[in-house]
Formats: structure tokens, C-alpha cells, sequence
């Protein structure tokens, strides 16, 4: 594509650098930590699944029988069960959920544990290789109806076969990607729930099984549209690492997975967060989810003008710690977003402009932009002008993932008419100028070009900054959406653990192998 | 008795505008089980000006209606926590010469309500579309707690900072979860006896005063508050208790 704003690419470089110097210390940190959400991940992996008759998850009980030995790695424990009692998983797990507490069968030799790990790692490696060949396979046979940008839309009933019909609807009117948005305070939650669900508040329960339920719902509507429609969901939370594993295992297609928004918007703790956002992103590569990063959150409790740069900063930190866990950039969904106060004069130039500035510097990335949502208010025809502009913006500066505004924003979860309304205003909006930003170029003087210089000015000096004083610090001080947060405030630290010598788990050296991460930090 | 209808063109013609999703598939029929509808409504007349699919088994309606229900306006009843606001400066300057002191504001979005951007909208520096929020208030210190806070939790903070007003903030109202919340941090607020301790604010677009009185507490705004309206309501209903007890 041709680079149409003419940034400098010295400070685009200069930028990708002080991320890395940045994301470096802190991985410091992260190749020498576990986490209690980590270990349950891992046993997920392995095969570790169910719940017992009080709905505590069989990971959990595991976690909980073996609370001092997470810096030493859980998974050895579970397979080592499987080596002494030859019982295969479902088995094992049923007998767990029923009361067996495998922390006190007797340590097998290294070797049986060991043989045990290889077997059930390749179980998961087919099944995460099938799981991507199958994506791949749809993707490149309905290739030809791919649309850009991709519409998403959110359902969220609460129940998830009030979700199924909401989201067969949607594909069938023009979506491309359907987000089953979790419960409200699912983030906090410090186990995921098992099974399916038809109760929630704001959305729907995250469970193994109800992204089951909606994958083969949007399978069947993918054969009958001839469109691949993507399933996403919600990688953040306590549960980072978890969530991600469920989701490789039924093929989601894409993580909402930020590095930092867990610590500034659900006051989780920084240590626990980015331990976790490392492991669940390796999880997240392997199975080649697209993941979506949340940098549009900023611009709700910061202003959108003065705080832009916070954005760039922050894209720029999300690709460096991604890049770290083994990711292509074409699976990182940076996010941003069109929040500006409306009534400003001229605030439409600058919202092209940032759009594009996003599009320019991260040319790979499939870009994750966000609608208007802080100045959406219960005027659903304002707001339905307002979205017109925004698809506008999205299609001219080629976004890859667009998430569609609601006109009734601010009202209610969306009807399914609303969502009808959103797919019907982008597809008029996406065919009726496609080519536009060919057409155009911008003055050397032009507000839509010193904008972006400013922005991109304004995010390298923010970046230096935050490298002088460091990640943590720079959190603690409120210099991201205006957010102070102290690294040992927050939830969910008593669930990070350092690696003691000796640590061992066959889930995280496969992802790393496979990845081609070199394995630094063998415990201290 | 002042009988008030709705205006589309001509005054009493009672025109309404509709959109709604019936569950069947698009068709002639959908279209007439529609215009029924809407006449079942209280519709003497209904066109249904659109009609189109959703999917196989959901149609979109657009419809306009003209009824002859009406409303006496005189005999509706309702006032506004604040019928006109002080601005910041008068604010500030009504605590000084009538209070002598700084006054103590905390704010919460409460339960599981994650959103904070109505809180922010009154309490952070910054206000929302101009108007600068009770953080910027020389006279009042503003503690905004954030969002998912515990109604305890609020009320724990309220008591230990002495606060004079608690702000309380709800925006998700899927199966009136607002109304049960709120429910609940008035009884707790009873069961401790501090009910009369503090004036008592709440905030969402789909709160009034109405509701918030009948819900009890001391005011309601909806959408469209800045923070001089709630920042005049506490400083007169502090001031009106103050003469109470004089």
C-alpha cells in the first residue's frame, strides 16, 4: 500500500525500539514467573477438563490440592496420575472430580511422567494442527466473498441459544465475525465455569463448552453463506491463560488479548497480568488466533485528542510484547478508535488521520478499530450519523477488523433489528465509496497530515519517557488512560509464583519449541 | 385538564414513528400480522412503510401510527432534583460563606457494573463535554472509587473519609440489575443506621428523580447531568439540613 501521510520512518523505528527496550525488562520478570491461571492452563492443555458436583473445575482442584507447588510446575502432578493409575484423562478427571487428590500419589520416576507428557503433547499438537488446517481450508475456499473490513458485531443474551439465533442472523446479514461478550464481572473470576449456560448479566459466560455450542453454529452458517465467519471471545482476566486454551482447543479465531488492560481496567494486578498475557498469547500464535488489543478503552477515560498518542504508545508495547510470545505480526489485531467528542469542528480530519497514521506504521497488523461509544447517547439517530462517519473512516484507511457501532449504544445490549441497522449502514457505507483513498492525496501543510506527525512526535517522546522510568512505574504514575495503579496493588497476585530450580512443564517448552522462542529463564 | 397527543404535522394528530422485529419469516403475511400489531397497540391507523428479513425467521418493521390516547399534562407529576444549577465558581463560593469547609463527595459505579464512564463524567477533572468535573471543584473533595466497587466497600470509604455526599453511579440495567443493587445499598445503609448521614445521589442514563426517590434516595439524574447540577443539589440539600437544625 502506498504510505500516503509521508511519516518519518526514523521515529516509526526509533519508537519499535524503545518498545522493545521497554517489553524487555519486564519479560525479565515474566521468563522467571508462573502463575496459578499459567499451571491451570497448562493442565487444560493436557487434558485436565470437568467440574465437580459443587461446579469447582477439575484445573482448579488440581491448583488448590497442590498450592505450594506451582513455582515447581503442576502439570507433572497430573501426568503422574495418569503414569501410576492407568487411567487415560476422561477417566482421571472424572475420578478427580469425585474426590481423588492426586497430590498424594506417590512421585513416579521422571521417565514414566515424562512418556506420559509426550503422549498427551502430541494429542494437542493434532488437535491445534487440525484446527488451524481446517480455518485455512474455509478461509482459502470462500476466499472469493471475503469482504474488508471485516464486519464484527456483538451478541450477548446471556444464554447461549438465545446467542446462536442472534448470531446466525447477524452472519446471514452480512457479519464476518461474531464476539459472544462474557458476563459482566467474568474477568474477576479466578476459575472458568464449566458447561452450558443460559444466565448472565451484560453477556454470556466464557465456557469450553458454549464456545463449542456457537462454533458449530457458525460452522453451519459459514457452509450456507460461503464466508469463513469468525468466532471471538474474551482472553483478559484472571483466566487470561485459560480462556486461550479453551479457545485454541474449539478453533476460536480470534482473542480480545491486551497486555495491560487487565491492570488498568480491572485493577488486576501487573505481575500476574503480564506473566499471563505472555503465556496465553504463545497459546494464542500456535493456534493462530488473531488477537485484539484494547487500546480503544483509553479513549473513554482520556480524551481522544490530547490523549491519542497513548494509543500508539501503547499499539506499539502490545507488538513488541507479542512479537515476544512468538507471534506474526499478521495475527496482532492492534486496536484503536473513533471517540472524539462529536461537536468538535473539524475532528472528523483527525480521526482520518490517526486511522490511517495506525494503518501506515503497522502495514501487516490486522487492525482492530472501534466506534463511538463515549458520546453515544439515547439520540439513536445522531448516533446512526455518527457510525456512517466512522464506517466511513474504516473502509477509506483500510481497517481490517471493524467493529460496528450500535445506534442504541448507551441503551441496551443490542436488539437484533440494531444489529440488522449496523450491518446494513457499513455494507452501504464500504461498497458505495471502495476506492476512495486511491483517489486522494494530502498536502504537504494539510491537517490530516501534521496530525499524524504530532501524534507520532508526541507517542516517541511518551515512549522515552516511560523507558526511563520504566513499565511498572509508568503504570503506577497514571501515564496510561489516566489510570494509577501500584505494582503489588490490584487482584491476583498471591497467584504468581517464581520458578524454583527444577521447574518443569512440558506445555510451555512445547509452545516455545514450536515457536521458536529460546527457552532463557530455566528457573534461578 | 391540558390533553397532549403526539405531533407529527398538525397539532393532535397523534403520529408515531415505530421499528420492531416480529419472529417469522418476511412475507405478505408478516406484513399483515404486523399492521395488526401495531393497531392492537392502540393504533387506530398503521402503515408499515418497510418491511424486510433479518434472517429465515425474523422480520424488520418500520411503522407509523396515529392514536387518539392522550395525556393531561396537568395532572402529571414530577420535579428535578435542581431546577437551575449553579456554576462552578457559585458553587464554590455558596460552600465557603455557608459551610466554612472543604465538603467530602465519594462516587462509585457499584456491583458488577464495570463502566465508569458516567462516574468520570461528573467526578474527573477533566468533566464530560466542558464542563469540568467535582475533581476541578476548589471547595469539594472528590474521591472517585471507580467502577465494580461493593456497595460495603463504598459505604466503608464513605464512613472512614467522612464523606458528606456518596455518589452512586449504574449504567448495565439488563433485568433491572440497577434496581436491585441500589435496593440493597439503601438497606445496608439502613441496617447500619447511616441512612441520614449522608446525601445520597444516583446517575445513569436510565435513572430520574422519580425512580431515585422511590428507590431511596435523596436524588436522581439521568443523562444529560453535568457536574455543577449534582454539585448544586448537595451543597442546597446540605444547606437545607443545616437550617433544619438550627
Amino acid at each position: 500500500m502506498e504510505k500516503k501521510l509521508k511519516l518519518s520512518e526514523k521515529k516509526i523505528e526509533k519508537a519499535r525500539t524503545l518498545a522493545e527496550n521497554i517489553t524487555g525488562k519486564i519479560q525479565n520478570y515474566i521468563d522467571s514467573h508462573t502463575t496459578v491461571a499459567v499451571e491451570r492452563a497448562s493442565l487444560r492443555l493436557l487434558g485436565a477438563d470437568g467440574a465437580d458436583k459443587n461446579g469447582v473445575p477439575v484445573p482448579n482442584i488440581i491448583a488448590d490440592s497442590l498450592k505450594d507447588k506451582c513455582g515447581f510446575g503442576l502439570c507433572k502432578y497430573y501426568l503422574n496420575a495418569l503414569a501410576k493409575t492407568g487411567l487415560d484423562v476422561k477417566e482421571l478427571n472424572e475420578k478427580i472430580a469425585e474426590g481423588l487428590d492426586i497430590s498424594k500419589i506417590d512421585m513416579a520416576d521422571l521417565k514414566s511422567v515424562e512418556i506420559k507428557a509426550k503422549e498427551e503433547i502430541e494429542k494437542l499438537d493434532k488437535r491445534l494442527e487440525e484446527n488451524v488446517s481446517y480455518r485455512n481450508k474455509k478461509l482459502s475456499e470462500f476466499a472469493e466473498n471475503e469482504k474488508k473490513p471485516w464486519i464484527y458485531v456483538i451478541v450477548a443474551t446471556g444464554n447461549i441459544y438465545e446467542d446462536v439465533k442472534q448470531a446466525k442472523a447477524a452472519a446471514s446479514q452480512g457479519a464476518d465475525i461474531i464476539a459472544v461478550i462474557r458476563t459482566t464481572a467474568q474477568s474477576l473470576l479466578d476459575y472458568v465455569p464449566y458447561g452450558a449456560t443460559t444466565e448472565g448479566f451484560g453477556g454470556t459466560y466464557a465456557t469450553q463448552e458454549n464456545f463449542k455450542i456457537m462454533r458449530k453454529a457458525l460452522d453451519e452458517v459459514s457452509e450456507k453463506e460461503k464466508r469463513y465467519i469468525r468466532l471471538v471471545n474474551y482472553c483478559s482476566g484472571l483466566c487470561m491463560p485459560e480462556i486461550a486454551a479453551m479457545g485454541a482447543m474449539e478453533r476460536l479465531d480470534m482473542m480480545l488479548n491486551d497486555s495491560m488492560y487487565g491492570i488498568l481496567f480491572r485493577d488486576i494486578n501487573m505481575y500476574r497480568t503480564f506473566t499471563d498475557q505472555f503465556f496465553s498469547r504463545m497459546i494464542n500464535a500456535r493456534a493462530e488466533i488473531i488477537i485484539n488489543t484494547g487500546e480503544d478503552n483509553y479513549l473513554t477515560t482520556s480524551d481522544a485528542v490530547e490523549k491519542a498518542h497513548t494509543v500508539l504508545a501503547s499499539q506499539f508495547l502490545n507488538e513488541s510484547f507479542a512479537k515476544r510470545a512468538g507471534m506474526k505480526e499478521e495475527l496482532m489485531g492492534l486496536g484503536h478508535a473513533f471517540e472524539m467528542n462529536p461537536e468538535i469542528k473539524s475532528g472528523f480530519l483527525m480521526e482520518f488521520s490517526q486511522a490511517l497514521m495506525a494503518r501506515e506504521i503497522f502495514d501487516k497488523h490486522p487492525l482492530k478499530y472501534m466506534p463511538p461509544t463515549k458520546f453515544m447517547t439515547g439520540d439513536i439517530f445522531k448516533g446512526y450519523a455518527m457510525n456512517t462517519m466512522f464506517n466511513f473512516v474504516s473502509k477509506a484507511t483500510g481497517q481490517t477488523i471493524e467493529l460496528l457501532g450500535m445506534l442504541t449504544e448507551a441503551i441496551h445490549t443490542p436488539y437484533m433489528q440494531d444489529r440488522a441497522l449496523a450491518i446494513k449502514n457499513a455494507l452501504y457505507v464500504h461498497n458505495n465509496i471502495d476506492g476512495f483513498l486511491e483517489e486522494i492525496e494530502f498536502k504537504k501543510d494539510s491537517t490530516i497530515r501534521k496530525r499524524a506527525a504530532q501524534v507520532l512526535d508526541e507517542t516517541v517522546q511518551m515512549l522515552s519517557s516511560v523507558k526511563k522510568i520504566g513499565l511498572f512505574k509508568a503504570i503506577e504514575s497514571g501515564m496510561f488512560a489516566d489510570v494509577k495503579r501500584p505494582p503489588e496493588g490490584g487482584k491476583g497476585l498471591e497467584g504468581v509464583f517464581e520458578k524454583e530450580n527444577g521447574y518443569y512443564n512440558p506445555v510451555e517448552k512445547y509452545l516455545k519449541n514450536k515457536l521458536g522462542i529460546a527457552d532463557t529463564a530455566e528457573a534461578k | 385538564m391540558k390533553p397532549i397527543k403526539a405531533y407529527g404535522d398538525t397539532l393532535g394528530d397523534g403520529a408515531i414513528q415505530l421499528s420492531f422485529t416480529l419472529p417469522v419469516s418476511f412475507g405478505g403475511k408478516a406484513k399483515e400480522a404486523a399492521k395488526i400489531y401495531v393497531q392492537k397497540m392502540g393504533f387506530k391507523s398503521a402503515d408499515i412503510v418497510h418491511a424486510e428479513p433479518l434472517s429465515e425467521e425474523f422480520t424488520f418493521f418500520v411503522a407509523y401510527g396515529k392514536t387518539d390516547n392522550y395525556v393531561d399534562y396537568d395532572s402529571v407529576e414530577y420535579s428535578e432534583a435542581v431546577d437551575k444549577a449553579m456554576s462552578m465558581d457559585e458553587v464554590n463560593a455558596f460552600i465557603k460563606q455557608n459551610f466554612k469547609r472543604k465538603i467530602v463527595i465519594v462516587g462509585a459505579c457499584t456491583g458488577f457494573d464495570a463502566h465508569t464512564v458516567g462516574i468520570d463524567a461528573i467526578m474527573n477533572m477533566k468533566g464530560y463535554n466542558h464542563h469540568f468535573g467535582l475533581e476541578r471543584y476548589p471547595m469539594i473533595e472528590a474521591l472517585n472509587m471507580g467502577s465494580q466497587v461493593p456497595n460495603e466497600k463504598l459505604i466503608e470509604q464513605a464512613v472512614k473519609i467522612n464523606a458528606d455526599a456518596i455518589l452512586v453511579s449504574q449504567i448495565v440495567t439488563q433485568k433491572d440489575t440497577h434496581i436491585k443493587n441500589l435496593t440493597n445499598f439503601i438497606e445496608l445503609l439502613e441496617a447500619e443506621k447511616l441512612r441520614k448521614r449522608f446525601i445520597l445521589v444516583v446517575g445513569g442514563p436510565r435513572i430520574n428523580n422519580k425512580l431515585a426517590a422511590e428507590i431511596g434516595f435523596d436524588a436522581g439524574f439521568g443523562s444529560g447531568t453535568y457536574a455543577e447540577d449534582v454539585a448544586t443539589f448537595i451543597v442546597k440539600k446540605m444547606y437545607e439540613r443545616l437550617s433544619e437544625k438550627k
